[in-house]
């Protein structure tokens, strides 16, 4: 099928990578780049192809994280029934979000604050709670077996996070070919005119809500099983959900392969700014802040958008040619 | 349960510390009065001028009152540029750009503070910083008297240059129709910068009015600014009475909820409120536009 | 006797202490072209509005196929068969116009292709069969105005409501997209517009209800109403039919 050519390409090459590089500083680099184009897959969803702009996406990475961790730790859950049931919690999140604002109809600016605040909820109360460890975060125990979702090989946890991303990859083709996906587009470019057109906006951003949520949420629930330790800053902290919004908005918004692409650029302009300038606090932020602006001011359909417009460009130049020809 | 003087008192305090939270809710609101976009980086800015104020005193000498008349409008040419120079070309006038703006210039802000200075906790020493005035049956500080004061003549101040002066009434104009604002002449760009210059001078001088109270890092910015979203959220989005009574309002309502429910509670509160009422009445109290 | 297709019954609806439609009743035949005609701010649009589910009502019901909709969200009327285009034209400018067409197609084909292949056929239907490929905002008002009606048309309605959809056309333009709506008419699908270029009112339709001031002067065929002393009071001023003489009853 030529429509599955070039994620079946992508996710191939990017597969044969372990093969080749054994180094675990690299393998690391790109386990780390692949969980960021996973979360910002998820935040594509709904702010690239629906046009909601969340900025508390954490809320949903948060909750897998946490889930994950807690049945673990407290239950003694099995570790991959607590990867399941963190994406089932980050979705159900997503859909109770969802469901208030949505119903509401609040959109653009308020939207957006709604988002943060919901996040900023969950890290206080994660910051406190005992369940979530309060300030000192989960610590999850080190069993290297397969059973326990942990690994001595770094190159299966890359296949895994790889794996996940591919099935995101897929859910947006999938969405950009279907009818909930032109659907979820219309309501993006003009609300009022997708409802005279039958579309039921309520229920469709409700459902891109909440496959956004579940997206970011696997995100969080490896994240757990990839470090082992989990706290509230890291799992609803404003850093997660700015990362959320950058890979997409960088790479490309509405598009399949932009968040990969944006968290390889996301991930190699954090670690590019640790060397330059030590691992400081509050470094990397800066440069993500600046780099939002920029793409913003001169980019603002992303890498893609740019590859898009120099395509257009030499198609117009030698269509010219030929007219002159 | 907590006798009559206990409650007077909490109340007062509340309406001491609300006068400020209204001053930054008061400038994010002529933002979004003017400009109808929400200025995310509202709270990066106060703690910019929180620092800046600190600075000041550290180093200049500068009592924060005095700082006030130097931070003011030093910040506003600071808001003044911000929008002239970034928000509004970069947004081109389009609302989802202005708000991942906003965004951007927050995190980068509110980061270069943390990178810079770190996260440590600092705080002034001013003489009359525990000096309190004796009402006879409770006794109140003088640094927040001072500020509740403040508050209100910069409240005045503003309604006298929105009232009085062209450039006030080119402010108004601009807010009401910006297209016809446009048509007679004016500056619509030059218009917005000085609203937004306006905005931050309001945070500056808050700033100036809590630090002898309050203390200084990088995050604090954010949690007064969260407050300042829900009183204008609840006052009215663009609405100058709405962020004055919401300010006192809520200023009254986090010291009783201190009293009854304890501190580490209030903020969470203040975000549950804030939700709330944007889930219930998003034109809040007195705002007319959604 | 024939039920109509829509029938407005006694609807009213106040902003505040403005009252924009007063009691206003109207009906759409099935098969038939009806007109709403009147003056500017005679509350047209508002009245459109409600109609399609915008706007609600302060009293009065709205029936269609003899049921009430009052109050029904538009997606809902979309599923009805009720389509309605917007007076200023709401393309989704980052789309294709054939995207563009897409959406409403998808309404009646969740296939991808099938959808395509109706949306194909709509857009040659209003004559946008060279410019399917181009983006929605590179088109003229003209062919954003085609845009608007193929989109709403590929929703399959039985009931069209077109908003001024001639207003800001060239009179070679509207020469053009006459003949594509009377087609429209006589395939079946029953049409309720707001109208301002009175020539197209007067050949299109066969029955005008005239809107002045929220409420509804007069009613009749085309010439009856050009010919009622109320309308061109509304149209032209208080004292207007003395002005002009003994032409009018």
């Amino acid at each position: 099928m030529k429509g599955l050519a070039p994620i079946t390409a992508a996710v191939a090459a990017l597969a044969a990578v372990p093969l080749v590089v054994q180094s675990n500083t690299a393998l690391n680099f790109l386990v780390m780049t692949l969980l960021i184009a996973l979360a910002g897959q998820g935040w594509n969803v709904l702010g690239g192809y629906g046009g909601q702009y969340s900025f508390g996406h954490a809320a949903f990475f948060g909750t897998g994280v946490y889930v994950t961790a807690i049945l673990q730790v407290h239950y003694g859950v099995n570790a991959w029934f607590s990867f399941a049931a963190g994406i089932a919690g980050g979705a159900a999140v997503g859909a109770l979000i969802g469901a208030l604002t949505f119903r509401v109809g609040l959109r653009g600016s308020y939207f957006a604050l709604v988002t943060l605040a919901f996040a900023e909820v969950l890290r206080i109360i994660a910051s406190v709670a005992p369940i979530t460890g309060a300030g000192v975060g989960i610590l999850i125990k080190l069993d290297l077996r397969v059973a326990a979702f942990q690994f001595q090989s770094r190159a299966v946890f890359y296949w895994i996070i790889l794996a996940l991303v591919s099935i995101s990859l897929l859910i947006a083709q999938a969405i950009e070919r279907s009818r909930f996906g032109a659907w979820l587009i219309a309501v993006r470019e003009n609300e009022d005119a997708a409802k005279a057109l039958g579309v039921n906006v309520g229920r469709v951003k409700l459902g891109a809500m909440i496959v956004s949520a579940a997206i970011t949420a696997a995100a969080g629930c490896f994240y757990a099983q990839y470090f082992l330790f989990v706290d509230s800053g890291i799992a609803y902290g404003t850093r997660t959900s700015i990362e959320a919004l950058l890979t997409p908005i960088i790479g490309g918004v509405g598009t399949v392969f932009g968040p990969l692409l944006g968290a390889l650029a996301v991930n190699a302009l954090s670690e590019g700014a640790k060397l330059v300038a030590g691992d400081a606090p509050g470094l990397s932020l800066i440069v993500y802040g600046c780099v939002l602006v920029l793409v913003i001011a001169f980019a603002p359909r992303g890498l893609i958008g740019l590859v898009e417009m120099a395509r257009l460009r030499v198609a117009r130049s030698t269509t010219r040619e030929a007219a002159h020809g | 349960m907590f006798s009559l003087v206990i409650l007077i008192t909490a109340v007062l305090n509340g309406l001491l510390t609300g006068a400020v939270y209204a001053l930054v809710a008061l400038g994010l609101t002529l933002i979004y009065g003017v400009l109808h976009i929400i200025n995310f980086a509202h709270g990066a800015l106060l703690s910019a001028a929180l620092f800046a104020a600190f600075f000041a005193f550290k180093l200049l000498g500068l009592d924060p009152y005095l700082a006030a008349l130097l931070l003011a409008p030093a910040f506003f040419v600071l808001g003044y540029a911000l929008q002239r120079l970034v928000i509004g070309p970069v947004s081109h006038g389009n609302d989802r750009n202005m708000l991942l703006v906003t965004l951007g210039l927050s995190v980068v802000i509110e980061n270069f503070l943390l990178y810079a200075f770190r996260a440590d906790t600092r705080t002034i020493d001013v003489p009359y910083a525990f000096q309190t005035i004796d009402l006879g049956f409770t006794f109140l500080p003088i640094p927040r008297l001072i500020g509740f004061v403040v508050v209100f003549a910069v409240a005045l101040a503003l309604w006298v240059f929105m009232r009085f002066t062209d450039v006030g009434k080119a402010i108004r104009a601009v807010a009401k129709e910006k297209l016809g604002a446009q048509l007679v002449g004016i500056d619509v760009a030059h218009v917005y910068a000085m609203t937004f210059g306006l905005g931050t001078a309001c945070v500056a001088i808050a700033a100036c009015l809590l630090i002898p109270t309050f203390y200084v890092n990088p995050t604090v910015g954010e949690a007064f600014v969260l407050i300042a979203f829900t009183i204008v959220v609840l006052g009215g989005m663009g609405s100058v009475p709405g962020a004055l009574i919401g300010g006192l309002l809520i200023g009254v309502v986090e010291s009783l909820s201190g009293l009854f429910f304890g501190e580490s509670l209030g903020q969470l509160g203040i975000f549950l409120i804030f939700i709330a009422v944007l889930l219930v009445k998003p034109t809040g109290l007195f705002g007319a536009k959604a | 006797m024939v039920e109509p297709l829509l029938s407005v019954e006694r609807v009213s609806c106040r902003f505040g202490g403005l009252l924009a439609v007063n009691g206003a009743s109207l009906k759409a035949e099935a098969g038939r072209i009806t007109a709403l005609i009147g003056p500017n701010g005679a509350g047209k649009t508002t009245l459109f509005a409600i109609i399609s589910g915008f706007q609600r009502a302060s009293e009065g019901v709205v029936r269609y196929r003899g049921e009430s909709i009052t109050g029904l969200p538009p997606y809902e009327l979309a599923r009805r068969g009720i389509a309605r285009t917007f007076q200023i034209v709401q393309p989704f400018a980052g789309l294709s116009a054939r995207e563009n067409i897409l959406v409403g197609a998808h309404l009646r084909h969740p296939k991808r292709s099938d959808a395509l292949a109706v949306a194909d056929i709509v857009g040659r239907e209003v004559g946008l069969g060279d410019l399917l490929d181009r983006s929605a905002n590179t088109l003229t008002i003209a062919g954003r105005k085609r845009l608007e009606l193929a989109r709403a048309l590929a929703t399959e309605p039985k009931l069209l409501l077109l908003d001024e959809v001639l207003a800001g056309l060239n009179p070679t333009e509207i020469r053009e997209i006459v003949p594509i709506i009377r087609r429209l008419c006589e395939r079946g699908v029953t049409i309720l517009m707001i109208e301002h270029v009175m020539q197209a009112v007067m050949s299109l339709s066969q029955h005008v209800f005239v809107l002045a001031e929220g409420s509804i002067i007069a009613a009749g065929t085309p010439a009856e109403v050009a010919a009622d002393r109320a309308v061109v009071e509304a149209y032209l001023g208080h004292g207007a039919v003395k002005k002009l003489g003994g032409a009018y009853g």
